[in-house]
This record gives C-alpha cells, structure tokens and sequence, in this order.
C-alpha cells in the first residue's frame, strides 16, 4: 500500500493505507514537524495545511482524497534562513508564547493573504475562526499578519513601479 | 534512515564525571540538618535563589575552549521565553554575546535540581543564581587574565568574552584562552556582586526569543517532533471514569490488528503501540470498543449544588491570617458575599507526549514535564528503579499552565516501552485523554464578609476559601502522583493532600490582603477528599481569591460611595501598589463617578482590579472595559489596561507577551470555561465542549510597565490572571447594576440575572 502525493513541489510516495489521516503521513512519512496533532476532530486548526490554496484541517483528511493536489505545508513557506515575509513577520511580532498553534494559523493566513493582500484586523480573526490558541497570543498574531500583507503590498508596488519605468 | 536528533548523553562524558562528584555533596547536604543538630559542622551560608540548593559553579556554567558558554538551568522553556531572559542575564553578566551562549535546561543528569518550574519564579531563583555565578565567574577570569597579562584587575575591560589591558593598543586573551586554567569546580561564594543596572546593556532589551524561528518554520521543537530509530507510537486507553474497573477486554484480538507491536494490560492500564501512529489510534478505538468496565457513581452534584456539596464535605481548617484590634471604630455597615468557581481545566491545545526508551536496565525518558527531577522522583517508584538508571530530559510541549498530562504521559510511555522492550516509544495522548484525566484547576467557594466605619474604611474583613489542594505534582516523599500508577494492578497510593504553606500559599493563595485592614481573618478549608483529579493551575487558589477579593473591594467601595480605584488607595501603604493602580488609571483615563452606558440593547461598563500575585510577585493593576449584550447575554471584554511592576525588567517585550497571555487567558476562563460531569464520569472530551475564546473575541490588551532597575525582578507570569477576572466582574456591575459572583459568566447566567 502506498501514496504519492504533492507536498511543497515535491512527489513523494509513502507507505500509508489510503485512509491514513493526512497529518500522520506528513508528520512521520515525510518527517515535516510544522502540522501538529492538537484534537484529531477539526475543532483548534493546529494541523491545518493547504491543498491546492485552501486550508484544511489534515487530521480528518484522508491521504487518498489528496493525491493528485499541491499540498503546501510550513516547510514550503521558506526557511530558517531563508524566511518568507510571513513567518519573518512572526518573529518580528514576537507573535508566538509555546508556539504549537502557529503553523497552522499562518497556512490559514498564507491562504488570506493569497485571496486578499491587505486584510485588516477584523478579516484576519474572521479568518481564524477555526482556530485555537491558548497562551492568548492571539493579538500579536494578527498584527503579524496584518503587517505580512502589508509588507507584501509594500513589495508588490515596488516591483510594480521598476517595472513601469 | 531516521535521525537521532537529540544527543545522547553518553556523547559527554566530562559532565557525567562531574556528577558523580554533584551526588557525593548532594550526600554532604541531606546529612546536614542531623550533623547541624549535633553541632559538628557550621550551617553553610545561604546563597542567593537556587545557587542555595546547586552551589557549585561548574553546576550552572562551562567556558568552552572552542568559544561557547554552556549554561546549564534547571527551569525549563514552557513557551515563557525563560531561556531568552536567562540568556541575556548571562550575556550582561560574563560580557559575552548571545550568540555564543548555549542553553541547557531540565535534564536530570546535566542541569541543577531547580524543582518545579513553576509560581512565576525563575527569574527569582534561576537568574538570580546565574547573575552571581557569572558574576564570580567573570571575577576569576580577570584574576587569572591579570596574572597572565601583567596588568592589574582594575586595568582590564571584557568585550565579547576578550579580556583587554587598554583601549584596543594593549595585550588581550579571551575567556576560550583561559577556559583551561580557570576551574569552577568549587562552590560559589556570592562574593562578587552582580553589575548594577547603570551596566546593563542586554537586560533590559527586548532580545528576540531564542526559541520562534525553528517554531514558525517547521524546525525540531517539540518532543512531539521526536523521532528516534525504529520508533514506534503509543496510545493509552484510559477508563471511563474515575475509580472505573475493568470487567473483560479481549486483548487477542487488538494483537492481530495491522502494525501492533504490543499491547499492555497491568490492571485497569491499558495502552498499546503499533509500527504506525495511525494503527496504534485504530487498536486504541478498538480497545476501547471491546472493553467492558464497571462505573462507580462518586462523583460530586454539579450547578449550584456544588459548591454546597464543597462546604459541606469534610475539611481541614486552618487560620491564614488574623489580626485583631480594640482600637478600631465600630462598624456601621457590614457586608456579606459568596464567589464561585468551577474546575476548569489546562486544556493545552498540544495533548500531553512523551518518549521513552528502554535498553534491559536504564530508562530514558523525554517530557515535557515542569520538573524533571521530581517526575524521576515518581518515575523510580513506579518501575521499581534506582534514581541513576532512569535519565529525564525535557524537551518542549505544547503550553500547560501549570500541571497537565506531562508526568502522567511520561510514565504511560515508559510502561509501554518496557512492554515493547528494545524500540523506543512515542506516546501521545488523544484530546479527551487530556480533557477527562488531567488534574483540573480546583473549584472553589470564598465567602467574603467585611465591615465600614462612618468615614468609609474597611475596619473587618473576613475571607473564608473552600477549596481541594492546588498541587498534586509529582516528587512528594510520600505516594505517588502519576496517574498510571493508580490503575496498574499493585497500585500505589496518592501522595497525601498537601496546601502549599504560606507565604506563597496553595488554596489560599493571595487570600490575605495587601490592603491594610484593622482586624481580619482568612481561614482556608481544605477538602482532602478529591473525587474530581486535581492539581496546579496557573495561579491556584489566587484566581479565584482574587476574583472574590477585588469583586467584595467594588461592593463595599459602592456601600461607602468611594470611587474604587480612590477606595482600593485609601486602604493601601505599598507605594508600589499604589502606583500601579495610579498608572493604570491614568492610562485608561479612569473618571471617578464615570456613569454606564446603554444604547442599542448593549450596556458598557468598566471595572478596576488589583493585585501583586502571591503577595510576593508582581504588580498588576487592570481596567476591563466591557459590552454586555442584554438581549443575548453575551460579555464582551473590549479592551484590557494593564500596569506591571515587576522590578529589574529582564525583557520587555516577553514581560508584555506575558501580561497579555494571562489577560485573554483569564478572559477565557472567566467567560467561558468550566469542566463537566455528571455522576459517574467527567462529560467534557472536546473543544466543543469547552468553548475557549478564539480570535474575534479576544479583548485588546495594552500593557504599562514600570521598571524599577534597582530593585529585584519580580515573577510575572501568572500576574494579570487575578486583576482580570475581577475586573471584568466589576466592569459588570457597572455596565448592568447586577453582579455576577459565580464563574464562569455565561450567557445563560446573564440573561438570568438581568431578567
């Protein structure tokens, strides 16, 4: 039995039953830490990740209902040394106490700010709804993402100007 | 090929050398207090915080020749930030970048015995033990640089751990240089004072935490993230109840299931690991399906019930505080008044994990447990083995606000491990294993009575608390406290219902006043008999002896027709107190006499609370401004005002963080958060169950700090939970003229006190 999926731009094929929750084959197939088991019944959003853009909660999805779509985890956002714009924002917010809940709200976010650049507060926690914090850290949360749309926008006019002149 | 991505011990032998010689003068200090009473040895001097227990340097501090400092702490990074604030302590205190300092924390064969982490006190006893042990240890470099370099003392500067006689024109060598020839194999004298704050340059910064990059990119950070070499995965199958039974359970056939590698039974414990965590999530709902268990009905009413069920139980009395006087006028106005909580639960968005690993004979164990040397403590009389042959490592979990399923996990996976025998085992529990069977935050009656002269004073105040214990940790000398132990078929008994004594207090907790009343009593009744699990929440007993306190200062402000914030100043002589009740008020532009409003069916009130956590810790001051929405019954808390004292600030910013943490927490638990039961068994088992406040409603918090660099820093992590609860109670009653007195304030208790 086996899987192939499409995580971060990369096909790979694991050993999992078909029905095999979807966090557990990136988590222990795949060795990428950034989707947490937080309640195993779509209720905190720790294990969200995005199939095709969208965010979805990976503990109730089936591997098989994601073969053939681009998953994209954390792990595809940048790097420690290579940050995207959002998770630099985190550090720069300081936007995170324990930090367990964090990868899943920024695929939430990532998906936010890919539909609209420059949410304001109230959409970002419309946005999260879904999800859960507990160390109260959810306002420094959406400073940094409000700030990554901002800063996104910031660069998308610049590029937009030098290619202008 | 997996990775051992957490190096072994083994890997560095000098430090276990090192404890070999550790266990000899740890032998020296437990013999003490026999040879103190036979008048053969003189006491040792007492050492500045956990330097007290761990007096040697070479027990915090390693100067590395290839240019590190390892420091070695026995507090443990629970999403506090601790490491960053310990780290910045070093930096100021060696004169070394940050950057070459590494951390080392909660490891039972590395780091100091520092108990628990736990009470806000890591900055009070770890830093402040690191602050003089780099003190003294940045005294013996110099000393020996002096030598070297033909230079007095007085004539050298350090920059970066380099040792220099003059302005960049004279001879240098830097503290990697002299790593060799400067031992700290010695016991700190405490001699060399720490730098005074004019110097500090990294304390008092806000430094970035240390551990948020590898967290926002998916690195190693959690021991959920562990993944050892033919690593299998665990679950538990815990009764239905408490006191439940097992009657029958057909373990043969969970065997057969795909990718099972073992399946255990001791008596009412059950667990079984499997190849791949889903199989071992599959055995456990097939466990649990097949098994058949024998319920008792002892548990407590629920609803009001419950709290005359608390005071009506078996209790241990005791007199907290009592102050009497023949010179205080009489009263002419007197007060009664009861306040309620509920057990409430940690419920950590990340369910307790551990990993364990056994080899025939030695255990190793990775947790996420508050305190390493305590859980071995436990650990040893469960699996009946010598403290040395058992190594705990900490390693972060998800946040736990006090005492959740670390302990307990830890021990579930080493029983399983044992049980696999030669692979090691990742075990995490599922969300109703944390919601039915961590130790819930006690529930609690205070009834408050209290007495006003003719000129508006407070001249008795009585505060009587019900509660069970707040601390069921693990470590006591007596029982045990981790959960499997009570279900395995030789079960051992709970350690005994201890309240952690005054002047910290358990229950009782901030319970006596920092106001100054003439006369007054508090008398904690402690209920031994504890049918509902139950252990340390963050803050224990202070939550709710803050929530009854602050609340019973706004009706009798309102019975003398004194402002609140004017009437909390007139009972206080702490200066400190004072000013950060004046700062908030400032702040938020507190109008004495500011009248509510109602407009559109919403009324909008504001409310002061105060409190210096423990009466030992921090200062915080609160002004809640609140919507109540009449017609729903929803509050909403819009916006939270803080002012902090916390003393020598370490780290702004994460002071804030946790400021801000603890008010929407207490929002949370105020608004919205109670555990459920019924006779026989705890009903809450999901986040539906358990509505904690998510993002759209969350208050905004803006936070005021005064930092006082002289003065010693202050705990701070569980400062604003006591104001805020308090202060949207008094932002309440102010909003609607009616009060709520009974946590948590849900939308049917409000329509109902509003009809």
């Amino acid at each position: 039995m086996s899987v192939t999926l499409n995580v971060n731009g990369v096909l790979r094929t694991v050993p999992a039953a078909p029905d095999t929750p979807l966090l557990y084959v990136l988590r222990n197939d795949l060795e990428l830490n950034a989707a947490k088991f937080g309640c195993g019944l779509a209720q905190c959003g720790a294990c969200t990740v995005l199939l095709d853009g969208q965010p979805i909660r990976s503990c109730v999805t089936p591997a098989s209902s994601a073969v053939g779509h681009k998953i994209t985890t954390v792990e595809g956002l940048g790097t420690l040394t290579a940050m995207s714009v959002l998770q630099q924002a985190f550090v720069d917010e300081q936007a995170a106490q324990c930090g367990y809940c964090v990868a899943g709200v920024m695929m939430t976010a990532k998906a936010l700010l890919d539909k609209k650049r420059t949410p304001n507060d109230a959409e970002v926690r419309t946005a999260l709804a879904g999800h859960l914090c507990r160390c109260g850290t959810h306002n420094r949360i959406v400073r940094a993402i409000v700030k990554a749309g901002q800063t996104l926008a910031k660069s998308a006019s610049l590029e937009a100007q030098e290619v202008q002149s | 090929m997996k990775r051992d991505i957490f190096p072994s011990v083994a890997a560095n032998p000098s430090r276990r050398r090192f404890f070999k010689h550790g266990g000899a003068l740890a032998v020296a200090f437990s013999l003490a207090p026999e040879l103190l009473a036979q008048g053969t040895v003189s006491k040792p001097p007492p050492l500045p915080g956990s330097l007290n227990n761990n007096r040697r340097l070479d027990a915090w501090l390693k100067i590395d020749p290839a240019g590190k400092v390892t420091v070695f702490t026995g507090k443990i990074e629970l999403g506090q930030g601790i490491l960053t604030s310990l780290s910045q302590i070093v930096a100021d205190e060696l004169d070394v970048p940050m950057t070459r300092i590494v951390m080392i924390s909660g490891d039972t064969t590395l780091t100091p015995d520092e108990g628990v982490t736990s009470g806000s006190l890591s900055i009070e006893f770890s830093g402040i033990a690191l602050r003089y042990a780099c003190a003294e240890t940045r005294s013996l470099l110099l000393d020996t640089a002096a030598a070297k370099l033909g230079a007095p003392v007085a004539s050298l500067s350090v920059s970066e751990g380099i040792i220099s006689t003059g302005q960049g024109t004279g001879k240098s060598i830097s503290y990697w240089e002299l790593s060799k020839e400067v031992s700290l194999a010695h016991e700190a004298s405490a001699k060399v004072q720490p730098k005074p704050a004019s110097l500090h340059r990294v304390i008092g910064q806000s430094v970035p935490r240390r551990d948020i990059p590898g967290k926002v990119t998916g690195g190693l950070a959690y021991v959920q993230d562990m993944r050892l070499p033919g690593m299998v995965f665990g679950r538990v199958v815990r009764p239905p109840a408490p006191r439940a039974k097992l009657l029958s359970l057909d373990l043969a056939a969970i065997r057969a299931m795909p990718g099972v590698v073992a399946v255990l039974r001791d008596g009412n414990f059950l667990a079984v690991a499997a190849e791949r965590e889903e199989q071992a999530i599959k055995a456990r709902t097939a466990m649990m399906e097949a098994a058949r268990w024998e319920l008792p009905n002892d548990l407590p009413p629920t609803g009001a019930a419950l709290y005359a069920h608390l005071k009506s139980v078996k209790s241990q009395d005791s007199v907290v505080s009592t102050k009497t006087s023949t010179t205080a006028a009489a009263g002419v106005k007197t007060l009664n008044a009861e306040y309620t909580k509920p057990f409430m639960a940690h419920a950590s968005i990340g369910p307790s994990c551990a990993v364990a690993q056994w080899n025939g004979s030695q255990m190793r164990v990775w947790t996420h447990s508050q305190g390493v040397f305590p859980l071995r403590t436990d650990l040893v009389k469960v699996l009946k083995l010598a403290a040395k042959d058992i190594h705990v490592m900490h390693r972060e979990g998800s946040g736990c606000y006090g005492h959740n399923g670390a302990d307990d996990v830890a021990l579930d996976a080493a029983l399983l491990a044992r049980a696999v025998k030669d692979r090691p085992v990742k075990l995490q529990w599922m969300r109703e294993d944390e919601f039915t069977w961590e130790p819930y935050g006690s529930a609690m009656v205070v009834q408050m009575r209290a007495a006003l002269d003719g000129e508006g004073k407070i001249v008795d105040w009585q505060h009587d608390l019900y509660s069970h214990t707040h601390s069921t940790r693990p470590g006591d000398t007596e029982g045990c406290n981790l959960l499997a132990s009570w279900h395995m078929e030789s079960p051992l008994p709970q350690s005994p219902s201890r309240n952690i004594p005054q002047p910290s207090g358990g229950g009782d907790r901030n319970s006596v006043p920092l106001y100054v009343f003439p006369q007054q009593k508090v008398v904690n009744h402690l209920l031994p008999d504890m049918p509902l699990r139950v252990s340390a929440l963050r803050t224990l007993g202070a939550y709710c002896n803050v929530f009854a306190a602050e609340s019973f200062m706004d009706e009798m402000a309102l019975a003398a027709g004194a402002d609140p914030a004017e009437f909390r100043l007139r009972h206080l002589a702490d200066p400190r107190a004072k000013a950060v009740i004046e700062r908030v008020a400032a702040d938020a532009g507190w109008k004495p006499g500011a009248a509510a409003s109602t407009a559109n069916g919403v009324s909008r009130g504001r409310g002061i609370a105060f409190a210096k956590y423990k009466n030992l810790a921090v200062y915080v001051a609160v002004i809640a401004d609140i919507e109540v929405n009449r017609a729903s019954g929803v509050v909403h808390v819009s916006h939270l005002s803080v002012a902090a004292d916390a003393g020598l600030i370490i780290n702004p910013n994460g002071l804030t963080n946790q400021l801000e943490g603890g008010c929407i927490q207490s929002t949370s638990w105020t608004l919205r958060e109670a555990i459920a039961f019924d006779k026989s068994r705890v009903t809450t088992r999901s986040w539906a169950d358990y509505p904690a406040l998510r993002f759209a409603d969350v208050p905004a918090v803006s936070v005021s700090l005064i930092n006082r660099p002289t003065d010693k820093s202050l705990g701070v992590g569980e400062g604003t939970q006591g104001p805020t609860v308090a202060a949207i109670a008094n932002a309440f009653a102010n909003a609607t003229g009616k009060r709520l007195r009974d946590i948590p304030f849900t939308p049917e208790k409000v329509k109902a006190i509003l009809a």
